[in-house]
């Protein structure tokens, strides 16, 4: 049953991933975008943990574990407390309005489905048509990061990046060596509590998380 | 053209003739229930329909016999479109008459009638219904027929019954531009049925309004087979909606048992459905009528991304 409907189901996540993607893309307060982001967390775990299944790659569970206690626990944990303190709940300022911010996300996704295309073409997994979405959602979330002025969106952006290459690498090559995700996971994981350090000082320089006053540094 | 065809094809239109106020009523029944209050009971859309009908109509002076038509036109157009919809059987004796494409083309000549008849008595409220009319349904249109042409792809056809004998008797296959289109047909009904993130239907607030505005000057039986095609549009839209994503238990060509076991799938289909449209309303606000554009753009962004997705990962 799982292994009949499993490459079907992996592509239906994959497209989930996606439309989450896109709706994180829309997102306008905080507090959503950050929901979003536990959300494709929880995608991500329930592809690999399909993957893991229909292929029977046992290292493959434990990235899934991963993803489950960092990307859908304690990385939106650590931004809720973040928003919290900083006390930005609600509004995200986009530098380009929003309806021309879906029309060049879908370029990026046509630009995506055919880069890919060769390439799933030479891969011989049971996922290989899923490496569209997974470049594409890594796009997306690149857009995202270079249209928001706001530092926490930028930093969801991030994170939300991370999440689509981690579904790249399960989906061509089921995963990465343990050595190189444990790596990824801690990396992710310091750099957000770093961007958090950053942020307090964005703001206590500022009053404000805005990053475009970053661009007007002078030396006094 | 066979008989049981002949009877799932007249079953169907007075169905949806019938029910049409019924299922008006269940949603209203439903958002009563979810806001605590009590509900004016499952009937009153055709107690308000019996009232109407018994009331004399009055026309502006200056009203054209479009004004007057134009209920009739936009009522004939909603039937017919009922009718072209596969719910109970796939065998229409119909079906030929009208694809995909012509049911978009029949629901945009009734706003086209719609809109017509809201300007042409000339008060400002109709005009600006209509105007509002149109810049919905011009954005809400585009996004259907993508929806349409993603069921139409994965099917190789635009005829409505072949799409849903595909999507209903094939062996399952899970398509994931199906999961894309869902969310955009669901948007774009939610727009095109007056419903609350676009519009509000229980209210006759100026700055809001877009359906109401634009049936203002009606009265009478006029005003009862507005309100009554209005019905019949939600009923027409739940049956796309669940002929394209709900398809099961639809009859497969002139099987009278499958016929017979169709019609109990179909309403529990609808009750349900029904409920989830109240469900939405409750948990969502009213949109400002310039984000209208926006949330209907997202439809249409979505269900371009089911064609994309489909070419990516089901061919």
């Amino acid at each position: 049953m799982v292994l009949h409907y499993g490459p079907q189901l992996v592509n239906l996540l994959a497209a989930v991933l996606l439309l989450l993607a896109f709706a994180m893309l829309s997102q306008r307060r905080i507090l959503s975008l950050i929901n979003l982001f536990a959300a494709q967390g929880l995608v991500l775990f329930m592809a690999t943990v399909l993957v893991a299944m229909i292929t029977a790659q046992t290292h493959l569970y434990w990235s899934a574990a991963v993803t489950l206690v960092l990307k859908v626990f304690l990385l939106p944990w650590i931004l809720h407390r973040l928003i919290r303190r900083l006390n930005v709940k609600w509004d995200v300022e986009t530098l380009v309005n929003i309806p021309t911010l879906m029309i060049f996300g879908l370029v990026l996704v046509i630009l995506a489905f055919n880069l890919a295309a060769p390439i799933s073409l030479l891969a011989g997994t049971v996922t290989r048509s899923t490496l569209g979405i997974a470049l594409a959602t890594v796009l997306l979330s690149f857009l995202m990061m270079i249209t928001r002025s706001k530092a926490v969106p930028q930093v969801v952006a991030f994170l939300a990046m991370e999440n689509g290459l981690f579904f790249a690498a399960t989906a061509t090559v089921y995963g990465m060596p343990m050595v190189v995700e444990l790596g990824i996971a801690l990396d992710v994981l310091v750099a957000s509590l770093i961007l958090g350090v950053f942020l307090f000082q964005i703001r206590s320089r500022f009053d404000s998380v805005d990053t475009r006053h970053l661009e007007r540094l002078k030396e006094q | 053209m066979s008989a049981s065809g002949l009877v799932a094809q007249l079953t169907e239109v007075a169905l949806a003739i019938l029910l049409a106020p019924l299922l008006s009523g269940w949603v209203i029944q439903c958002r009563a229930w979810l806001q605590n209050r009590s509900a004016p009971g499952l009937l009153q859309p055709y107690r308000v329909l019996a009232k109407l009908f018994e009331k004399e109509v009055v026309l502006a002076h200056n009203a054209s016999s479009l004004f007057r038509s134009a209920p009739y036109l936009i009522f004939g157009c909603l039937v017919l479109a009922a009718a072209i919809v596969p719910t109970l059987g796939t065998d229409l004796p119909l079906n030929p008459a009208a694809d995909a494409i012509a049911l978009v083309g029949l629901l945009a000549l009734a706003r086209f009638f719609i809109a017509l008849a809201g300007m042409d008595v000339g008060t400002a409220f109709g005009s600006l219904g209509a105007r509002r009319e149109m810049m919905v349904g011009f954005l809400a249109e585009p996004a259907l027929l993508m929806v349409l042409f993603t069921a139409s792809l994965i099917s190789h056809s635009t005829s409505l019954t072949t799409i849903v004998e595909t999507l209903a008797h094939r062996e399952f296959v899970i398509y994931p531009s199906m999961a894309f289109a869902g969310v955009a047909f669901t948007m774009v009904s939610l727009a095109e049925n007056a419903r609350i993130p676009v519009d509000n239907p229980a209210t006759h607030l100026e700055l809001t309004m877009i359906h109401e505005a634009m049936v203002l000057e009606y009265s009478g039986r006029h005003l009862a087979m507005i309100e009554w095609a209005a019905s019949l549009k939600l009923f027409v839209y739940s049956c796309i909606g669940l002929a394209l994503f709900f398809p099961f238990g639809v009859a497969q060509g002139g099987d009278w048992l499958g016929l017979v076991l169709a019609l109990p799938a179909f309403a529990a289909k609808l009750a349900g459905g029904g409920a989830a449209l109240a469900a939405i309303e409750m948990v969502s606000a009213k949109m400002r009528i310039f984000r209208a554009p926006e949330f209907l753009g997202t439809a249409f962004m979505l269900a371009v991304l089911a064609l994309l997705v489909h070419v990516l990962l089901e061919r």
